[in-house]
């Protein structure tokens, strides 16, 4: 980074520190920090169709599908939310792997489980062998994202359902009175109204999701605890920067990072929910 | 081998008793609902010391944070802050690095008169290092509930206590502690389940398993790894859970009825 930084056993103190903060594997630990927020980012939009899908499948009139909706939102109550971390993103893998299989591969006779092995063909790999390292990590980075929108998806729906259940009737019958559709009653009315009782579900949920993502390490990709370990580790002489054990020092430096989004996500929250209660009849906006 | 020998050779193989060697091949549906349920002895050790131990601490705190001194409060706040402002993970990870820091020989203490050694050894390990941290966490957690409910008890119970002049102690005995528990008891029900999938995160994510003794998720990865199939060994820890999980709900609903019992019931 610097011109000083070209023999780091010569310098010491702020130099060395210096040089030390920005050498390469220090820039991918930033930009770790990066994958983070845009995997909390990526997934929201993907929690929300998720959660409002869960929802009206739990209030659908066609009773398979309300069954649906039922059984996916209770079943993150009961299950930790690491193994659908662990199971989603292998099923997955599998599961596009054999119907790429099935579809590039159909005079292949064998079997795709052979004991203990799961073999396809080549050309149903997914990613390709061949394609670059990139394509890996996007693709590992993907299965991640659609397990987190899984299980906070069915988060989500339980807080969606609630507050569609939680506006108060008068309303929905005052827009049936006036001869609204039943389309126009939820769009008008039910939809507008629901957000400022789904708020504090979901803004509980955003935390939990924080909280969550230094899961990703578990998945295999490259986040700030990978590197926070791999960073903390002690390095021998060795190396260009050698020092003792510094993990401790680099763990706790994730924790005031995850103590700062936590907090400014809190405050955020609470002006959101100020906003969204005026003129509503609620405690919230009579403060 | 039949099911039940399996079940002789691996029932308690988590926590060392037992055939020594895990299968290495032909894993039989046995196996894997055998060995799975043993690493549950794990979890369940972790939910009930945690929860049980965590409860006294957390109603210290509660009662700190609602303090008129701020020699409590500012401690009590800071500390529900920072566990509940971070990732469990994260903590395992910190407190586990902090552990491995101490020296493994042992503290000495003395005490003037007696010299005593402290074994800190044990703290890298998943029984204690583990339970430590599961237990500060629940502690922060449940802290902020029963504060929550702590504020929200009507005040006007607290009035006629002291109207009918009760003292402090009798006040927090009679009327507030109950009426916080029994406020806090959803809440802290769900905290209970939250807890106990928790303790899937102590054998695969921070702490060691030392010879191969983990709890359920340990298995289920070890067997999901080495079949290449995530469809069984999964499933059968969802179910382990599952059933957990109603166990807790049933013996929480039990206490609570017995918490509102006075209360009349409006359906």
């Amino acid at each position: 980074m610097f011109e000083y930084c070209t023999d780091p056993k010569l310098i010491e103190g702020f130099q060395w520190w210096s040089c030390y903060l920005s050498n390469g594997k220090h820039l991918n630990f930033y930009f770790s920090f990066l994958v983070v927020l845009s995997l909390l980012a990526l997934t929201v939009p993907f929690i929300l169709l998720f959660g409002f899908t869960g929802a009206l499948a739990r209030r659908a009139s066609f009773t398979p599908l309300r069954w649906f909706g039922t059984i996916y939102t209770s079943m993150v109550r009961g299950v930790p939310d690491i193994i659908f971390f662990l199971f989603v993103p292998i099923a997955m893998d599998q599961g596009i792997e054999v119907i790429r299989h099935k579809i590039k591969c159909s005079d292949w006779s064998e079997s795709i489980r052979q004991g203990n092995d799961f073999v396809v063909c080549t050309a149903a790999k997914m990613p390709l062998s061949s394609s670059p390292q990139w394509v890996h990590e996007t693709y590992g980075f993907m299965l991640a994202t659609i397990a987190f929108a899984i299980v906070f998806g069915a988060f989500a729906a339980n807080t969606i359902h609630g507050a569609l259940g939680a506006v108060p009737k008068g309303q929905l019958e005052t827009g049936a009175a006036f001869g609204m559709s039943p389309r126009q009653i939820f769009h008008r009315i039910h939809l507008p109204q629901m957000w400022v009782y789904a708020l504090p579900g979901l803004s509980n949920l955003w935390m939990i999701l924080i909280k969550a993502s230094p899961l990703l390490f578990l998945l295999g990709v490259e986040d700030i605890v990978y590197w926070a370990r791999e960073l903390g580790g002690s390095k021998t002489a060795r190396f260009a920067y050698p020092h003792g054990d510094w993990r401790l020092g680099y763990f706790l430096f994730l924790l005031v990072f995850y103590l700062f989004l936590t907090w400014a996500s809190e405050k955020f929250f609470d002006r959101l929910m100020h906003r969204l209660s005026r003129g509503q009849n609620t405690a919230a906006s009579m403060a | 081998m039949s099911c039940f020998d399996t079940l002789t050779s691996y029932g308690l193989r988590s926590i060392g008793i037992g055939e020594r060697l895990l299968p290495k091949s032909d894993f039989t549906l046995c196996d894997q609902v055998v060995l799975i349920g043993s690493g549950m002895i794990w979890n369940v050790y972790f939910a009930v010391l945690a929860l049980s131990l965590g409860f006294f601490f957390a109603v210290s705190l509660a009662l700190g944070r609602n303090s008129d001194n701020a020699l409590f409060r500012i401690p009590a706040h800071a500390f529900i802050f920072v566990i509940r402002g971070s990732p469990l993970f994260i903590q395992f990870f910190l407190i586990y690095e902090a552990f491995v820091l101490i020296p493994k020989m042992g503290w000495d203490i003395n005490l003037g008169f007696i010299e005593i050694t402290v074994e800190t050894k044990w703290l890298t390990k998943a029984w204690l290092g583990a339970l430590i941290t599961l237990f500060l966490n629940t502690a922060g957690y449940t802290a902020n509930i029963f504060y929550g409910a702590l504020q929200s008890i009507p005040k006007g119970d607290i009035e006629a206590a002291l109207a009918i002049g009760m003292s402090k102690r009798q006040i927090f005995w009679r009327i507030s502690f109950p009426t916080m528990l029994r406020l806090a008891w959803p809440s802290y029900t769900n905290e209970a389940i939250f807890l106990f999938h928790a303790t899937a995160l102590v054998f695969f994510s921070s702490f060691p398993a030392w010879r191969q003794k983990g709890d359920s998720l340990y298995y289920a990865s070890y067997f999901a790894d080495k079949t290449f199939n995530p469809f069984v060994p999964y499933p059968i820890i969802a179910v382990y859970f599952i059933s957990f999980t109603l166990l807790i709900i049933l013996l929480f609903g039990y206490v609570n009825r017995r918490l509102n019992r006075h209360v009349a019931s409006n359906t």
